[in-house]
């Protein structure tokens, strides 16, 4: 089947939708009077608002493509990034962590750390951060205009229009930037949250249809597990030993490396995500916000995931170029060699699948015109959103923690809104360089991302410590990252995945361990810069001099007066939340075991 | 902060499936031939309309309450 070209009804939702989103901004642009409610939405936002754009502002490009292309590659398994990864991770952030964030009426992640803390704790935690958010912003742009690229969508409209093909790439890049510019610039965090909210339903509204098209399609989930390999469609299939498991790793790395290091990790101190909870209108709200997230979250992979299960289902034989034969599995078409046109084999022979594309070639085969102007633009949407989560953050953390910290401490308030503005505008620049960068030298960006990961394996360790045990001092936190840093770079010199040569992928001090998969040698690596970090800092600690108790109240779990959540009754109260979040949490992995 | 943001959700799904629905009666059947043989358009259309429309009147009772 051909695939379909836009016609003028895709092209009149697209600007019917980023008019919505500019217009946005517009509207937010006369509430937006201090740096209060430019960087926090003046702590008035509803819990439910919160909550929505609390998952959606993880909900960009790597979320909605990459799932489905790992549901394709590895199976529901994928599953265990939500199941068991996220929801645990987003309870433990409400009901245990969010009162100090909240409560210490700290202004950003590395503000709270600074209170907790000290001043080079802090300033480890913004620099980074501030770099991994505009790098990230940059991948997020550079993946858009290659997808656009590679679909040639607007191959037609540029024809029409009499420009160039090879300006697709630039413009894509520049016309969302500019989006994303213009929306954060004139509404802040609340333009950021709003349109977060406003994709979050209409990624549902364009991928919800496809699912249930694909799942009547293959004859449901029923006529889905027929189809394809029968380990794909259970979860905890062949876990008990990696090398019967999909994912190339056993339950125990899974658990504690996924599970606990890397999802706690992530969704309990990226700023990214805990911004939104931080713009919540109260402690109670700010607490529920991940919970509400829970939910929606929980139903996710039947959203992100099975259409890519669908994907390697469906009986159509592929030919990525016209002229060619080559047979992917399902509606994924095999990767090719630019130079000779031939599919490029995998280790074992066999070709290798570009994944990546089987959502957007799941919408390409289902929706007529019409729902495909709905369904791309909920994928461009998800892009963009991606893209203003990371500017927003990095605004803030700019703002509060680099430019009020060590350049100009005691300005107006007005001052450093209008800096915020600023940091908007020279962030996306600098997000414009990144794509670019990535363009060129796709190896530095690779050995960026690896930095980061380093960078962020250890951190729930410190914040674990800090919340929970009034012992830990400055210098315990400080060096326990350095240290945690620095095992997750060593174990990467050490190690490397099955079927890679020694390089980025590992083992350039010497090979001592080989894993059955990356994911494995991702969340070893996790486990062991966590356990190094909480170590470090517990024996740095005891020999350093702690601070007095009196410091510390709002600041650290025993030394909190807890309050009796605002008279709630108790089943309204975070707690309560929590556990009946967790309880269909288990229920999804006994149903799919 | 005054705009409630179920506003122009409501609104933005309302004029989108008002469209959808248009277009799902106005095209040519044979473009559903990749849907399965089912108007998508017009289905989904009506649903995101009813979504759009729900949420304008919540957005608008909430405002009403508490001023």
């Amino acid at each position: 089947m051909m695939h379909p070209t836009l016609a003028w009804v895709d092209y009149v939702i697209m600007l019917i939708y980023f008019a919505f989103v500019l217009g946005i901004g517009f509207a937010l642009k006369r509430f937006m009077k201090t740096s209060t409610d430019f960087f926090l939405s003046g702590r008035s936002i509803p819990a439910w608002v919160c909550g929505l754009a609390f998952i959606s502002a993880n909900l960009g490009a790597q979320e909605v493509i990459g799932m489905a292309a790992s549901g394709a590659k590895y199976g529901i398994a994928t599953s265990h990034f939500y199941w068991l990864g996220a929801i645990p991770a987003m309870v433990f952030v409400g009901v245990f962590m969010m009162p100090f964030y909240y409560g210490s009426r700290a202004r950003s992640v590395p503000e709270y750390l600074r209170l907790r803390f000290d001043e080079k704790t802090r300033g480890l935690n913004a620099i980074t951060f501030a770099v991994m958010t505009i790098m990230s912003s940059g991948i997020s742009m550079y993946a858009m205009a290659k997808l656009i690229q590679t679909l040639h969508i607007f191959d037609a409209l540029f024809l029409r229009l009499g420009i160039p093909l090879t300006w697709i790439f630039d413009l894509s890049i520049i016309v969302s930037a500019l989006i994303v510019l213009g929306y954060v610039y004139l509404g802040g965090l609340t333009s950021a949250i709003y349109n977060e909210v406003l994709q979050f339903f209409f990624i549902v509204a364009g991928f919800l249809p496809l699912v249930l098209l694909g799942l009547k399609d293959v004859g449901g989930w029923q006529g889905l597990t027929q189809k394809i390999d029968p380990r794909f469609t259970h979860v905890w299939a062949g876990m008990s030993h990696a090398s019967t498991s999909p994912l190339g790793v056993e339950w125990f790395g899974l658990a504690m490396g996924l599970g606990f290091v890397l999802s706690f990790g992530y969704w309990c101190t990226d700023f990214l995500v805990i911004q939104r909870a931080m713009a919540a209108d109260s402690m109670s709200a700010a607490r529920k916000t991940p919970l509400i997230a829970a939910v929606p979250k929980m139903v996710f992979p039947f959203l992100v995931i099975l259409p890519g299960l669908i994907a390697i289902a469906l009986p159509v034989p592929t030919a990525t170029e016209p002229g060619t034969t080559v047979s992917g599995a399902g509606i994924i078409p095999a990767k090719l060699d630019h130079a000779t046109g031939k599919p490029i084999l995998n280790h074992e022979g066999k070709p290798e699948l570009d994944y990546d594309l089987a959502i957007p070639n799941m919408l390409l085969h289902y929706f007529p015109n019409g729902m495909l102007g709905i369904g791309l633009t909920a994928l461009l949407a998800s892009f963009m959103s991606g893209m203003a989560g990371n500017i927003t953050a990095f605004n803030t953390v700019w703002t509060f923690d680099i430019y009020q910290a060590y350049i100009k401490p005691s300005a107006s308030d007005r001052h450093y809104m209008w800096m915020g503005q600023f940091a908007t505008f020279f962030g996306t620049v600098i997000s414009i360089g990144a794509a670019y960068m990535a363009t060129r030298f796709n190896n530095i960006m690779d050995m960026l991302q690896l930095v980061f990961a380093f960078v962020n394996a250890p951190l729930f360790a410190t914040f674990l410590l800090g919340m929970f045990w009034k012992r830990t001092t400055g210098h315990g936190a400080f060096y326990g990252l350095l240290s945690g840093i620095g095992a997750a770079a060593v174990h990467h010199g050490l190690t490397l995945p099955a079927g890679s040569g020694a390089g980025i992928k590992g083992g350039w001090i010497t090979l001592v361990h080989t894993y059955p998969s990356e994911m494995a040698q991702n969340f070893w690596a996790a486990i062991f810069a966590w356990t190094t970090c909480f170590l470090a800092t517990i024996l740095v600690s005891l020999g350093t001099k702690p601070r007095p108790d009196e410091e510390l109240a709002g600041l650290v779990y025993s030394l909190t007066p807890h309050s009796a959540s605002d008279n709630l009754p108790w089943y309204k109260r975070p707690p309560a939340l929590g556990i009946a979040v967790l309880l269909v949490a288990l229920l999804l992995n006994i149903l799919f075991r | 902060m005054t705009l409630d943001i179920r506003l122009p959700i409501g609104l933005l799904f309302a004029i989108l499936g008002a469209l959808l629905v248009a277009y799902g009666i106005a095209s040519d059947p044979a473009i559903y031939e990749r849907s399965l043989k089912i108007n998508i358009n017009l289905w989904w259309g009506l649903v995101m309309l009813v979504f759009g429309g729900l949420m304008i009147v919540f957005g608008r009772r909430k405002r009403r309450s508490t001023e």
